[in-house]
């Protein structure tokens, strides 16, 4: 009985003793996804600043994330959360797991970006889900790369395509909203019906697609659906440097479906002055310009320079599938349902 | 006389405590948390959602799939495995120790990983179809492997065989062969023996390697998802795609309870069955039991398995490492750019770690779990190993599995809503991660001891007793030397488990802490050659540091035993 009452005082004693910070740094915790990176130098400019230790809590995938922050509300894991994006902002907004802030920087970021007008979700960042080709692919068989998502039910693009399921993976989804804004809600069955005579290959998961059934890593089918940083990244993490990209993305009108991804400071915060700086540093140039390469997505400070590769190899699209986070809300799971009684039946 | 059997029936009551305490607010508190939240954000509650959820047609498909591919794979595992077994637990021969340690490596590899090495050698671009091609002269790759029925049944048996190739192989190498030889000198042709004595007796530990196997086949999600491709889905990929993507907690509860009432009914089945054939057998040391391969038919026999097994466990993984030596492009050089690139950090991210860091949190997770599982499997495992199970142990032992069975999105949920406040806020603990791991072990590590534990004879510990030994002292003497292997059988599956996790892990990671797993699957998440052929690398060095584990621990023998 004695050693249990010793090994109990200790354990008291070791919570108090993790508790126990009067004099130290405050500590800012902030929630975010499994790929969230920033450097280290960025973080550590924000700390000496404002005399606070940051802490990030990654919580698994974006859906996850949110589903997270949705069922500790009023109770939550931490000061702020990045990382939900268009697809998830509507279930955000509606489990209400932030607070409002306005925050001035908002003045340097284009307004397109800016989705939710009570200001409870601010945007950070944005990526395309576009068509990726293997450019050697297409000038060794004297074909024109595809432009179009006509392209690719041409019978000269057969047996070319890997996408991913919508149910399963986010580019996916994001895809089949692209044929959604783009078809029409009554015309993009009949384009996957005949995608899927067209021989499309599909698969669950982005790194199956990329890197599996990619021609550019070894697989058959030289067009594939990712992201429009990801030919620039082809050159960046080159095995050997490389003096061209050897994919490209399709970026024509209406091909690509953007995703952005927003900063919101969590409901029930006990440290809102905090929590309200790191949002504003999260949306000044001094992060945004580290956000590419960590993150492979960009900023949408318009003051924020874009380094050299991406300046030369990144196509930004002009015109993006048109849905807005509310029909998405809305019909997610009818879609997808509609598209796996069509393509996978 | 009947003050002792109180004490026996107390003492019982006392090896139950600690895991029911564990299981009660790691396991049934967060369960019972996230059901309740789940079913009050719907009408109807949980009778009228699973009427609901039975009567959608794809609800209905799911759950036949997942039975039928199950226990196909768990057939398909025990053909592999039980030759195997054989091989390991009636004979000796060189490379024994390498070779079982290789077949465990498996168990511990990620998914996606284990998928890029299918793809490699079976995928519509792989070795094998390359191969085939050049041969036959084809246009068109012969094998359509990937995104097929047969890539699901294939990767769980390359993942499962290391469960009955232990369980089994270790009890086999136990049992007394004067029986078999008993059976041949009475007549017996070498099958009658196999089914009519061996195979009886080793009933106890092919059902406990079987319902371990099956219980995973059961819930699994990363090679179903994986490898299966979008056209097949088990309840535990619609339990997932429910709660992640729809956020319809409702029907993923249900769901879930439904998956926990299945892999329930599944073990009081498989509990009312082992009650009825367990039963103390003559322990042998291995080197009465275990023979060298002398005759040539059986050199041969042995050689054949210790090829396929070779074939079918290694190479997949083999082509990995391949990888990780090759440039682009065919023909380039090996090179060792990979590994290097592992150890730099040229964005200055704040979250890179070196693979050395990732490794040690890796062990230290698994260490832990290793401790957390023993200490509260043994006791659990010696209570269910008693001849005469009180009504208690009947209805505690199905309900330690219930953890293998419960989906690890569910799970993760009900930590996040159930342990909340202090002083159990351990919602960002990292102490979360291996007391996940602990969970899934405990099942493993309670199966592979009780069949050791009731396989212990009355009469040792009753001569003991006679002669003046306290219980305490009988088990100290008897009953832990006697279950030593068994124990290495139990710390082994709960290391691997712990390393090769990544549902759990990835629950809430803190980034600067990441397992190697994790850095994987990071790597992989990325575009570029360059990140690819570290995932590659890494994967490298997560195979060759299991393997070495398991070496480590086929040497490490804690007073073989039985060797008496």
């Amino acid at each position: 009985m004695k050693r249990i009452g010793i090994l109990l005082a200790g354990l008291v004693f070791l919570m108090a003793a993790c508790r126990a910070t009067p004099e130290g740094p405050k500590v800012l915790t902030v929630m975010t996804h499994d790929s969230f990176a920033v450097s280290e130098s960025v973080v550590a400019f924000f700390e000496t600043e404002n005399n606070v230790d940051v802490q990030f809590l990654e919580v698994g995938d974006t859906g996850t994330a949110v589903n997270k922050a949705a069922l500790s509300k009023g109770n939550p894991l931490a000061d702020v959360f990045y990382g939900v994006d268009n697809t998830f902002l509507s279930r955000a907004l509606e489990e209400d797991i932030f607070e409002a802030y306005r925050s001035p920087v908002l003045e340097e970021i284009d307004p397109v970006f800016i989705l939710d007008h009570s200001y409870r979700a601010l945007p950070v960042d944005f990526g395309d889900v576009c068509l990726n080709y293997q450019i050697s692919y297409f000038v060794e068989n004297d074909l024109p790369a595809p432009d179009s998502l006509e392209d690719l039910i041409h019978p000269d693009y057969k047996d070319l395509l890997t996408v991913q399921n919508p149910a399963t993976s986010s580019p996916g989804l994001a895809f089949l909203m692209t044929t959604v804004g783009y078809y029409g809600e009554d015309g993009y069955l009949g384009y996957w019906e005949e995608l899927v005579a067209n021989g499309v290959n599909i698969v669950n998961d982005w790194e199956t697609a990329y890197y599996s059934a990619f021609s550019q890593a070894g697989g058959t089918d030289p067009i594939v659906v990712s992201y429009g940083s990801s030919p620039p990244f082809e050159v960046l993490f080159a095995e050997e440097p490389l003096d061209d990209a050897p994919t490209a993305a399709v970026t024509s009108p209406g091909t690509c479906f953007r995703q952005i991804e927003f900063v919101g400071i969590l409901n029930g915060t006990s440290n809102r002055e905090l929590a309200e700086k790191w949002v504003d540093y999260m949306l000044s140039p001094a992060f945004q310009e580290d956000i590419p390469l960590n993150m492979y997505v960009f900023p949408v400070n318009d003051n924020a320079v874009l380094e050299e590769t991406f300046q030369k190899y990144l196509e930004v699209p002009e015109i993006t599938a048109d849905i807005s986070p509310d029909m998405i809300a809305g019909n997610r799971e009818k879609w997808i349902n509609d598209w796996t009684e069509t393509v996978l039946r | 006389m009947k003050t002792s059997s109180r004490l026996l029936k107390s003492s019982n009551l006392l090896l139950w405590i600690l895991p029911l305490v564990f299981l009660g607010i790691f396991f049934f508190f967060p369960l019972a948390k996230i059901t309740q939240l789940s079913f009050a954000r719907a009408e109807g509650g949980f009778l009228a959602g699973l009427w609901n959820a039975l009567n959608t047609p794809t609800v209905r498909k799911v759950v036949g799939f997942t039975f039928k591919q199950a226990f196909l794979s768990t057939i398909l595992t025990l053909a592999v495995g039980l030759p195997g077994a054989y091989l390991f637990g009636k004979f000796q021969f060189r490379g024994k120790k390498i070779l079982r340690a290789l077949t465990g490596v498996p168990f511990v590899m990620p998914t996606l990983v284990v998928a890029a090495g299918f793809y490699a050698l079976l995928g519509p671009n792989g070795w094998v179809n390359e191969i085939l091609m050049r041969i036959f002269q084809l246009e068109t790759p012969p094998i359509q492997f990937v995104n097929s029925f047969a890539a699901i049944l294939t990767a769980h048996v390359f993942y499962n065989t290391t469960i009955i190739l232990r369980i089994v192989g270790d009890y086999w190498s136990r049992l007394d062969p004067r029986m078999e030889q008993a059976a041949r000198v009475l007549g017996a042709n070498r099958w009658k023996t196999l089914r009519e004595i061996t195979l009886p007796l080793l009933l106890p530990a092919i059902a406990a390697s079987s319902l371990l196997v099956f219980i995973f086949d059961f819930t699994s999600f990363g090679v179903v998802l994986v490898l299966g491709g979008p056209l097949f889905s088990t309840l535990e990929v619609e339990i997932y795609y429910q709660t992640i993507s729809l956020f319809n907690l409702p029907l993923a509860a249900t769901l879930s309870l439904l998956q926990i009432g299945f892999t329930l009914i599944l073990t009081i089945a498989y509990t009312s069955l082992i009650g009825r054939i367990n039963q103390p057998v003559e322990l042998s040391s291995r080197e009465k039991s275990q023979q060298p391969l002398i005759s040539t038919r059986s050199k041969i026999l042995a050689g054949l398995m210790i090829v396929f097994l070779l074939v079918f466990l290694i190479s997949p993984l083999a082509s990995l490492g391949l990888k990780s030596f090759s440039g682009s492009g065919l023909g380039s050089p090996p090179t060792l750019s990979f590994y290097r690139a592992l150890g730099e950090n040229p964005r200055e991210s704040l979250f890179y770690v070196p693979p050395t860091t990732a490794l040690g949190v890796s062990l230290g997770y698994g260490l832990i779990t290793v401790v957390l599982a023993l200490a509260l499997g043994l006791p659990a495992a010696w209570a269910l190993a008693k001849k005469n199970l009180t009504l208690m142990d009947k209805i505690l032992d199905p309900v330690l599995m219930l953890p293998l069975g419960t989906s690890a999105v569910t799970l993760g949920l009900g930590f996040l809503v159930a342990l909340d406040t202090p002083p159990l806020d351990l919602r960002t603990s990292p102490l979360l991660v291996p007391i996940a791991h602990t969970l899934v072990a405990f099942p493993f590590v309670v199966r592979s001891l009780t069949p050791a534990l009731a396989s212990i004879q009355p009469k040792l510990r009753q001569a003991a007793a006679v002669l003046g030994a306290s219980p305490r002292r009988i088990t100290r003497e008897i009953d832990l030397p006697l279950i030593g292997r068994a124990m290495l059988v139990a710390a082994t599956f709960a290391f691997t488990i712990s390393i090769g996790e990544f549902g759990a892990s990835s629950l809430i990671t803190r980034p600067e802490y990441p397992t190697v797993p994790i850095v994987i699957y990071r790597l992989l998440s990325r575009p570029g050659a360059l990140n690819y052929g570290q995932a590659m690398a890494l994967s490298t060095i997560l195979m060759i540091t299991t393997l070495v584990g398991m070496l480590i621990m086929e040497f490490f023998r804690v007073g073989d035993v039985g060797e008496f």
